[in-house]
Order: C-alpha cells, then sequence, then structure tokens
C-alpha cells in the first residue's frame, strides 16, 4: 500500500536555470539553521515539537521591495520559502495553524505520538539496533522493507526515530493515502508526503531532513504470508538516483516482525479493482478476530528494526542524470543488505510474538 | 506599449502602474468594454474579444512591448465558447500581430496561471516551472490556459530575439479583484470537499501588479511562478476570512457543487473542486532570484482579503465608482487648451 520511489524518469528541476544557484541559498540557509541547534545528543535533544515549533510561518507582510535593481538571494526557509529577516508578526487575531508546507503538523503529530506509545511499547514492543547510524543532522533516506496488509512499519520507524533521536521524519507513501477522505489529510498531517522524486530531494537537499521510503512499493506490503521475508523488486532505484543527487546517504533499514503483525493470506483482485484500491487483502486477523475488528487489530508481534550501515555515493551531487546501472547495481546491493539482515534476524528470532 | 485587457481588473491595474512610469512612452489598452478605472494618459482601444484588430493597432503604433493580462480563468463567469475565445483564440491573434514580419514588438508579457498544473494526487507537492503535469486536464479551464502556453511557447521558439515572459499566478485575493473564492468568500462560506483539507497558495492583486510591471520593466524573459510564500489549509482560508466551511460529499460533489451553484448559494467551478481535493503548490524560487519581492505572503493574501471584506461589509459598497467618459478624456489627452508640463 505505501511507497516507492520509482518512476525516476521524472526529471528534478530539468534544465532550470534556477537550479544552480537555488542549492547555494539552501547551503546558507542550513549552515544558520543547524547552528541554532547546539549540539544534539539522544539525550539532550529538543523536544521535536519545540524545534519546529519554531519554524512555523507567522508572517503576513514582508519587507518592502528594496529597489528593483538589487538582486539579492534571500536565504531559503525550512518551509521552502523565502523569507526576509524583517518578517512581521501578523495581527494577532486568531492563531495560525501550525501546518507546514508539506501538510504535516507538530500538534497532531504530538497527539500521535501520544496515542501511538503505548502500541508502541507495549503492543510490539520495538526494539532498535544500531540507530546511531541514523544521522543527527543533515538529509538522510532511511530505506526499509515493507509488509503488512495495513504495514505498520512506517508509524514505528517514524514513532522511534522521533523519540529516539528528536528530529522529524518524513514518511514517503503511495499517491492512494491522498485520495482517501479523512484518512489522506489525517496522514499528512502526521508527517506523510507523496512519494514523488522531486518532494524527496525537496525534503532531502533543500531541507535537510530525513525522509523514509519503502523501494517495494504497494508490492511489499501485498505479498501474501507465503512469501514473507521475502524482499520483492527495488522499484527502478529511484530512490537511489534521487539520493545521489541530493547528495546524501541512504541508511537501509530491516524489520522484523511486521509481516506477522497483520499476514495476508489471500487477494481478491476483482474487489481491489472494484474498489480502486492497490490490493484487497484477507488478513488472518480478519478471520480470526471478524471483518470489523480483524481489520484494525494488529497481531503483537515483536517488532525488531535494525539499522544498518548507512551507504555513501561517491558521485558528484546535482546532476542531471547519473548512470543507469550504477544506480541499478547501487539499489540491488542495498537491497541485498536488507536481505541479509533479514535472514540474520530471522536466525536469531526463537519466537514471533516474543522476539 | 500595449495592454491586452483593459476593461479587467488586471489590465486596468496595469496599466495605471505602467503610465506612472515615466520611461514608458506611451500606454495603448485594448478592452471589449470602457476602462473601469481611471487612467492618466493611457488611450483605450475597443475592440472584440478575439482581438481581430489586433495586427492592424500593432503595425499603426509601433508598440515595443505587448502585456497580455486578457486571460480568463473564471469558468463561472463566461461561457465555453466564450472562454476558448478569449484565451486561445485571442492570444493567437496577439502572437500572430507579435511576430509579423519586421514587428516593432520586442517583449511579450502573458499573465497565465498555475491552473496549467492542474491538482491531482500524483502531483508533487511544489511545481517547478519545468515540471511537467502529471495528469491530463481535465476542466475547460486548465484545457484553454495549456493550449495558450503551448502557443507562447512555441511563439518564443521562433523568435528567439523576443522576450518573452510568461507568469503563472496562484490563486488570487486581495481587495478588490473578485474569483470564484472571493466570491464564496464574501457571503461567508467556503465550499470544501468532505474529509479533504488541501495546502493552497495565493498571490495579493498587489503583487501580481508589481510582477507584471516588474518582468516588462527589467525584460525578464521566461517562465515564472507568482505565489506568495508559504503554503495554508484550505480550512484555515475560511478561518482567516472568517467564512464558514461547507463541506460537500466527496462522491457525486459535481452533483451538490451545481445544485448549490444554481441556487446561488456557492460558486464551485470543477478547478475549485479539484484545488479544494488535492491543493496545489509551487516553487517561486525562480522569480525571487530575478531580485523580485513578494509585499505578502500566502496567509498575508487572504488577510487582505479579509480586512477589505470586514470594511465592505461596515461601510456597504461605495458608489463613486470611476465611470468612463469617452469626451472627458479625449479631452484630457488631446486638446490643445489642456496645458501639458513637459519633463524636460
Amino acid at each position: 500500500m505505501t511507497g516507492n520511489l520509482e518512476d525516476g524518469q521524472q526529471p528534478v528541476h530539468p534544465g532550470d536555470p534556477a537550479a544552480p544557484a537555488a542549492p547555494a541559498a539552501a547551503s546558507r540557509r542550513d549552515g544558520n539553521d543547524l547552528d541554532d541547534h547546539p549540539a544534539r545528543t539522544p539525550s539532550t535533544v529538543l523536544s521535536p515539537s519545540a524545534a519546529r515549533r519554531r519554524r512555523v510561518v507567522t508572517d503576513v507582510v514582508q519587507s518592502p521591495p528594496d529597489g528593483p535593481d538589487r538582486l539579492t538571494l534571500t536565504p531559503i526557509h525550512p518551509e521552502g520559502t523565502f523569507r526576509s529577516e524583517e518578517d512581521q508578526e501578523p495581527p494577532a487575531s486568531r492563531p495560525r495553524s501550525d501546518v507546514d508546507g508539506w501538510g504535516r503538523s507538530e500538534r497532531v503529530r504530538t497527539v500521535v505520538r501520544r496515542l501511538y506509545d503505548p502500541i508502541y511499547r507495549h503492543w510490539f514492543r520495538v526494539e532498535w539496533e544500531g540507530i546511531e547510524h541514523v544521522p543527527m543532522r543533515g538529509g538522510a533516506l532511511l530505506v526499509a522493507n515493507h509488509s503488512g496488509a495495513i504495514p505498520p512499519d512506517a508509524p514505528a520507524v517514524m514513532h522511534g526515530i522521533e523519540e529516539e533521536l528528536g528530529r522529524p521524519i518524513y514518511g514517503m507513501a503511495d499517491f492512494f493515502f491522498r485520495t482517501v477522505p479523512v484518512v489522506g489529510t489525517v496522514w499528512s498531517r502526521a508527517g506523510g508526503v507523496p512519494a514523488h522524486p522531486d518532494n524527496a530531494y525537496r525534503l532531502l537537499h533543500d531541507e535537510h531532513q530525513l525522509a523514509l521510503v519503502f523501494p517495494e512499493g504497494s508490492k511489499g506490503p501485498s505479498k501474501t504470508y507465503a512469501d514473507r521475508y521475502r524482499l520483492r523488486r527495488f522499484g527502478r532505484g529511484g530512490f537511489v538516483e534521487i539520493a545521489m543527487r541530493a547528495g546524501v546517504p541512504v541508511v537501509p533499514l530491516a524489520i522484523v516482525g511486521a509481516e506477522e503483525a497483520m499476514p495476508i493470506l489471500f487477494r481478491i483482485p476483482v474487489l481491489s479493482r472494484a474498489l480502486r484500491v492497490p490490493y484487497f487483502p484477507v488478513t488472518a486477523n480478519v478471520l480470526l478476530l471478524g471483518p470489523l475488528l480483524g481489520a484494525v487489530t494488529y497481531f503483537p508481534a515483536k517488532i525488531r528494526i535494525r539499522v544498518l550501515e548507512p551507504t555513501v555515493f561517491d558521485v558528484d551531487p546535482g546532476l542531471e542524470h547519473y548512470s543507469k546501472s550504477r544506480v541499478m547495481d547501487e539499489a540491488e546491493r542495498i537491497r541485498g543488505r536488507i536481505q541479509d539482515a533479514l535472514h540474520d534476524m530471522l536466525r536469531d528470532r526463537r519466537s514471533v510474538w516474543f522476539g | 506599449m500595449l495592454i491586452t485587457g483593459l476593461d479587467t481588473f488586471w489590465g486596468g491595474r496595469t496599466a495605471q502602474a505602467l503610465e506612472a512610469e515615466p520611461s514608458v512612452d506611451m500606454v495603448l489598452g485594448l478592452g471589449i468594454t470602457e476602462p473601469k478605472v481611471p487612467l492618466e494618459r493611457t488611450e483605450f482601444v475597443r475592440a472584440d474579444q478575439a482581438y481581430s484588430i489586433l495586427s492592424r493597432i500593432v503595425r499603426a503604433t509601433q508598440v515595443d512591448t505587448i502585456v497580455h493580462t486578457f486571460l480568463e480563468t473564471n469558468s463561472t463567469r463566461v461561457s465555453a465558447r466564450t472562454l476558448h475565445e478569449i484565451n486561445v483564440i485571442g492570444t493567437m491573434n496577439l502572437l500572430a500581430a507579435a511576430g509579423a514580419v519586421g514587428t516593432s514588438v520586442r517583449q511579450v508579457v502573458v499573465k497565465s496561471s498555475t491552473h496549467v498544473y492542474g491538482s491531482s494526487a500524483e502531483d508533487p507537492s511544489w511545481f517547478s516551472e519545468g515540471t511537467p503535469r502529471p495528469s491530463a486536464p481535465t476542466t475547460r479551464v486548465e484545457r484553454s490556459l495549456v493550449e495558450v502556453e503551448s502557443l507562447v511557447s512555441d511563439f518564443a521558439e521562433e523568435n528567439p530575439d523576443l522576450t518573452v515572459s510568461l507568469l503563472r499566478f496562484a490563486n488570487v485575493l486581495g481587495t478588490d479583484i473578485v474569483t470564484p473564492i472571493s466570491q464564496n468568500l464574501r457571503k461567508r462560506v467556503l465550499p470544501s470537499v468532505f474529509g479533504y483539507d488541501p495546502l493552497v497558495q495565493f498571490v495579493e492583486e498587489d503583487d501580481v501588479v508589481r510582477s507584471l510591471e516588474y518582468v516588462t520593466h527589467h525584460r525578464q524573459g521566461g517562465v515564472y511562478n507568482v505565489a506568495g510564500s508559504g503554503k495554508l489549509p484550505w480550512s484555515e482560508v475560511a478561518g482567516i476570512a472568517g467564512a464558514l466551511l461547507v463541506p460537500l460529499p466527496p462522491v457525486n460533489t459535481r452533483i451538490a457543487a451545481s445544485l448549490l451553484g444554481n441556487l446561488r448559494f456557492l460558486q464551485f467551478p470543477p478547478e475549485l473542486e479539484r484545488l479544494a481535493r488535492y491543493g496545489r503548490g509551487v516553487d517561486t524560487r525562480r522569480i525571487l532570484e530575478t531580485g523580485f519581492t513578494f509585499r505578502y505572503t500566502s496567509a498575508g493574501a487572504v488577510t487582505s482579503f479579509a480586512r477589505a471584506n470586514n470594511l465592505r461589509r461596515s461601510v456597504g459598497r461605495s458608489d463613486d465608482r470611476y465611470r468612463y467618459e469617452q469626451d472627458v478624456e479625449q479631452f484630457f489627452r488631446h486638446s490643445p487648451a489642456v496645458v501639458r508640463t513637459t519633463d524636460e
């Protein structure tokens, strides 16, 4: 159900004459932004909500233009908008919402975290291994395997990163989410971003954020229980190309347990076509707990997440095209490493429920 | 300098801005009806909506700049045929006149809209000028604007020595402009689609006029997105403007919308419905890099509208509107009795 970064053919900033200047502005902004957060460590983190609340756009009137002849490059704002120093507060008639340019609201995110925390701690009892591989600053692309009829891995990873590292993470997922009323809005407010290559590039390169992608796309969660822990094709390697262009590392994650939380016994393609959903699963949960309760209840499988050594590509960032064979090789290598890690973790797993 | 659509809001406002510049020798305005704003020295020429007379005017006056503001983006105001006639045929005639052999025209500025990107679930969160739209155009306004833009880009390719500027404006709000959104907000309602609260951008009407003037003055060729910085959720637009959000059902939305539209309760043309579902964001870094600065953010444009609307509700519609009187205008421009102070 969730997203992939394939279809990388869509050029990011194709032949855009503005492109060369934009990175300069962006990196300048980066310097300022990061210096605001002195030496963040997992123990002394800024609460993520506090960190992000500072960035809410609250201005109404911008500075007056200083003569049309002056060519100025204003630093880029985290929201991806340009703001000048003299930004003013609006006439405080009514508090503005804190929704950022991606649709994420830190208030909603905080509520979601509070509601989800017991599930994370007591139902799935999520355990991390090697979380120090996730960089504390700068952009990075987290790449994970994807499973479970309604994949429980995405919220678990996002919750874990935000709780442990205190920095926001955006989960990139299929456009399908946007088309569902209410669900799409909540998903967006809770940090979901449509998996468009331009979005990934902007998040990673311009805004120096963490982004989570599942290159298997809906092929991952739609596979039946018989195929568990067998990684599907990793899209067309679009995620590697974006990471190369943005000049950020790829951090592979191997996730064990999500498969057993909501295993698919079989699919009904007729229904998925009729309902226009990517797949229509019949899960063990539905058979055991009934169609209503079973559709929303996961089995309490133990989720373990292993963060692998980040991959840094030794290519020049910002190029329009990268060697397709190199991209495919790297994607395949990352897929292989995740697959190996999964096998390794499964070898050590004594129980599905207790890990 | 020649401005099309002098009788529309944009043409009138842009003419006012351009005639105030001393470097502009002559301002000529084309319109179907009489101008609705007071103009100091702009010459008004009446034309039909498809501008068949345009090539003769260009030849006769030897203008060097054409500012094309007469593109209709409000499908509630005109029929499908008129929309096509104004947008596509009008632009075609205009470009034909500008590109004629031995033309005096050096620059063409076209006011387009971010409607050309459409609004769909597959969209990136920000469109830059080169991003292709992922979905085929579905509404009349979008189709005609896409056609206009392809005409303009063909024209720019065929005439490399001409400066061709194309500005794509986000939804406009401000003190005076009338759009489907502002018509709704004036009635203190805003239609939405239940379950959707997308992010949208706005540009204030002053910034629209300033950007048109800016690219004209600085001869900035190319395609530029124009939108105030920041985005805001659809629900917040209603919040700032003090309007009631009216959610329509997510299925059969068109039926509900046309019903309420026929009752004159609210305006919800198809392109607005798409916007209320998926929103749209455009990257404005390119125009900012030319040195242009916005006075208003997206939220600021809504606030500006809301304040003007509050005033309107308190003091009512002012009746001392400008009325164009041909004899008076002709007298001030051409009578020998008028003493003209020369700049030198």
